[in-house]
C-alpha cells in the first residue's frame, strides 16, 4: 500500500513511545528496534538505560547459566508501615504483581565466560530497587553462598537508596550486607561491584562502594545525598556533570567506567586477574 | 519543649525534640563526666581533623577504652566548627582509624552516636562519603575487639552507623534512631514536611519500639524531666551501663566476639533469618 493510499492508519494514533524510545537523559527519539539492538544505549548521548536484572543477567552471563538463588524471600513489613497513599505492604504486593519480581534484587550461580560466580542483579522497578529486609537477605545469603563454594562474588546496583517503609530494619541492611561482604575479604575472595543508574544513598554507602573493585557504566548517576538536599544546604547550584559516573571516577571511587557491550569480557578478564579459574 | 508533660507517655514527635534540645548532655559532658583521662587523637591522615567526629583514648571506671563519637557544639560558634554534629568523609575516616588502633593496642571502642545525619555538602560528596560510611561498615563488622554503641541523642541514618556497628547499643530513653529524619521522611512519603509527626511515629524511631524490633539491646532510663534537666545523673547512668558492658565483652576471645557479632548482625533485621 503506498502511504498515499492509507488513511488514518491505526499505525499512526499508535502514541509515540510504542514506535519510539526516548531516551531519559537527552530527549532524543530512536526507533524501538535500533534502541534494543544498542542494547538500550541512547546512540546520540551514550546514556545507558536502566536494564531489568532479567535483562542485566541475560547480557552478562553465559547462557542459560544462571540459577536462581533464594527466589522465595520477600518482602517483610516490620513496622506495618502506613503512610498518606497506603500501607507499605500493599503497594510492596503491587510491585511484585507489576514486575514479577519478589524482591529488589535477584541472586543466584551463574557462569561468566566459563567462570563460575555468585551474582546478584538489582532491579530498579521494584520500589526504586529500595533497600530492604528482603533484599538484604538476599544479598547477605549469596554472599555466604560465595564464601561457602569459594566463588567470586558480584553485584550489579541500581537503587535509590534505603526503604523508608522498614525505618530503622532498612538501615540496618546496611550492615547486615556489609558484614557479609566483610567475610569475603577475611577469606580473599573477589567482590566485584557495578554501580549501575542510579546508586546512591544507602547502598552507595554500603555494598555498593567496597567491592575490590568497582566500576560504573556511563553517565550512571552515582553519590550518596540527592542533589535536592544538597542543593538546599550549601545554598548553591551543582555543577552538571555532579554525582555522575565520570565524576566519581575523577574523584577516586571507582576504578573503571564500562561501556554496556563490553561488560561481560571486562568482568571476565578481572576475575582471572583475580586468580579465578 | 517546655509543654511537654514527661509525667505522661511522650509521642513519638515530642521524644525527637527531646533528643534535639539544648543542654542535654553532649560528648563533651560524657568525656568529662565519665572519663578520668582522655587523650584525643587527631586525623585521618589523608585529608584533615574533623570536629564533628571526634574520638581519643580514655579511662571509664579505670578501664582504657577508645571512645569515638559525633560532636554538637554546645554555642553556635562550636556548632559551626563542629558542623552541628555532621560529619564529614575525614571524620568517619578518622574513626576508622581510631577503631583500628583499638583493635591493635586490644582497647574495647565506645561509641557514643549523636548526629542529625553525615554532612550532606558538595565536598563530603567529592571526598567520598558514601565510601566513608561503607568502609566503616566493613571494619566494624570484622573488627576484633568489642564495641559498645551508645544512642544520647539523634541516631541520623548512615551518619549514625558509620560508627554504630558493634557487640552492644545501648540507647537513652529519649534518643531517636531513624533511617530518615522525620521531617525527611515526611516531605517524600507524605509529601509534606509538617506531616513530621505522623512520619515520626509510623517509622518506629525511639527506644521502646527499637527494643521490640531487636535493633538496641538496653534502654537506658533518663533522669525525671530527661537527660538535660540533670546532665550528671544521665552521665552516671552511661558510664554505669558502658561499664558493664565493656566488662562482660572483654572476657570473650576475638574469635567469639566476631563470630556473635556476625551472628547477630544476620538475624536483625532479616526478613527469613530471625530464628537461623
Amino acid at each position: 500500500m503506498a502511504w498515499f493510499e492509507m488513511s488514518a492508519a491505526p499505525q499512526a494514533r499508535k502514541p509515540l513511545e510504542a514506535m519510539w524510545a526516548v531516551c531519559s537523559s537527552c530527549k532524543a527519539h530512536v526507533p524501538h528496534e535500533e534502541w534494543h539492538a544498542a542494547l538500550r544505549v541512547c546512540p546520540r548521548c551514550n546514556y545507558h538505560d536502566r536494564l531489568s536484572c532479567r535483562e542485566r543477567i541475560e547480557l552478562v552471563t553465559d547462557a542459560g547459566s544462571f540459577q536462581e538463588l533464594n527466589g522465595r524471600i520477600t518482602f517483610a513489613d516490620p513496622l506495618k508501615f502506613e503512610d498518606a497513599s497506603g500501607p507499605y505492604a500493599a503497594k510492596a504486593k503491587g510491585a511484585v504483581a507489576k514486575t514479577g519480581l519478589n524482591e529488589a534484587i535477584v541472586t543466584g550461580t551463574a557462569k561468566i565466560d566459563s567462570l563460575a560466580v555468585v551474582l546478584g542483579v538489582m532491579d530498579f522497578r521494584f520500589l526504586g530497587g529500595s533497600l530492604g529486609s528482603g533484599t538484604g537477605d538476599r544479598i547477605l545469603l549469596a554472599a555466604e553462598e560465595a564464601l561457602r563454594t569459594r566463588r567470586p562474588y558480584i553485584i550489579f546496583s541500581a537503587s535509590g537508596g534505603a526503604r523508608m517503609h522498614e525505618g530503622i530494619v532498612s538501615l540496618m541492611q546496611m550492615a547486615r550486607t556489609c558484614a557479609a561482604i566483610a567475610k569475603l575479604q577475611e577469606a580473599g575472595l573477589p567482590y566485584i561491584s557495578v554501580l549501575t543508574d542510579p546508586t546512591t544513598g544507602g547502598v552507595s554507602a554500603s555494598y555498593a562502594m567496597v567491592g575490590d573493585i568497582n566500576i560504573s557504566e556511563p553517565r550512571a548517576l552515582v553519590g550518596f545525598a540527592g542533589r535536592r538536599v544538597i542543593e538546599q544546604t550549601i545554598k548553591q547550584k551543582l555543577p552538571d556533570d555532579f554525582q555522575t559516573a565520570e565524576y566519581v571516577l575523577e574523584h577516586g571511587f571507582i576504578d573503571h567506567i564500562v561501556e554496556r557491550k563490553a561488560m561481560k569480557a571486562f568482568l571476565a578478564n578481572t576475575l582471572r586477574y583475580a586468580g579465578v579459574k | 519543649m517546655s509543654d511537654i508533660d514527661f509525667s505522661k507517655s511522650l509521642t513519638p514527635w515530642q521524644i525527637v525534640q527531646v533528643a534535639r534540645t539544648a543542654g542535654r548532655p553532649l560528648i563533651q559532658d560524657y568525656i568529662s563526666g565519665m572519663c578520668s583521662d582522655f587523650v584525643e587523637l587527631h586525623g585521618d591522615r589523608a585529608f584533615g581533623d574533623d570536629r564533628g567526629m571526634i574520638g581519643g583514648f580514655a579511662t571509664i571506671g579505670g578501664e582504657r577504652v577508645m571512645l569515638i563519637g559525633h560532636q554538637k557544639g554546645k554555642n553556635v560558634e562550636d556548632n559551626i566548627k563542629a558542623n552541628f554534629g555532621m560529619a564529614n568523609p575525614e571524620g568517619y575516616r578518622k574513626a576508622m582509624r581510631l577503631m583500628k588502633l583499638a583493635e591493635k593496642f586490644h582497647l574495647p571502642v565506645v561509641a557514643l552516636v549523636d548526629t542529625p545525619g553525615a554532612y550532606p555538602g558538595l565536598e563530603a560528596e567529592a571526598r567520598g562519603q558514601a565510601e566513608a560510611i561503607a568502609r566503616n561498615l566493613t571494619v566494624m563488622a570484622t573488627l576484633r575487639t568489642p564495641y559498645v554503641i551508645v544512642v544520647t541523642g539523634e541516631g541520623g541514618s548512615g551518619g549514625a552507623l558509620g560508627i554504630a556497628v558493634g557487640d552492644v547499643v545501648l540507647m537513652l530513653q529519649y534518643a531517636v534512631y531513624s533511617v530518615i529524619s522525620p521531617e525527611g521522611c515526611a516531605s517524600i512519603l507524605w509529601r509534606d514536611g509538617k506531616k513530621a509527626p505522623e512520619a515520626a511515629a509510623a517509622m518506629k524511631i525511639t527506644a521502646d519500639s527499637l527494643l521490640k524490633l531487636g535493633i538496641i539491646d538496653e534502654i537506658l532510663l533518663e533522669p525525671a524531666g530527661a537527660a538535660h534537666s540533670d546532665p550528671k545523673a544521665m552521665v552516671k547512668t552511661v558510664k554505669a551501663a558502658v561499664l558493664k558492658r565493656v566488662k562482660e565483652l572483654k572476657a570473650l576471645p576475638g574469635d567469639e566476639l566476631t563470630a556473635r557479632r556476625y551472628a547477630k548482625l544476620r538475624r536483625m533485621g532479616s526478613a527469613t533469618l530471625a530464628n537461623g
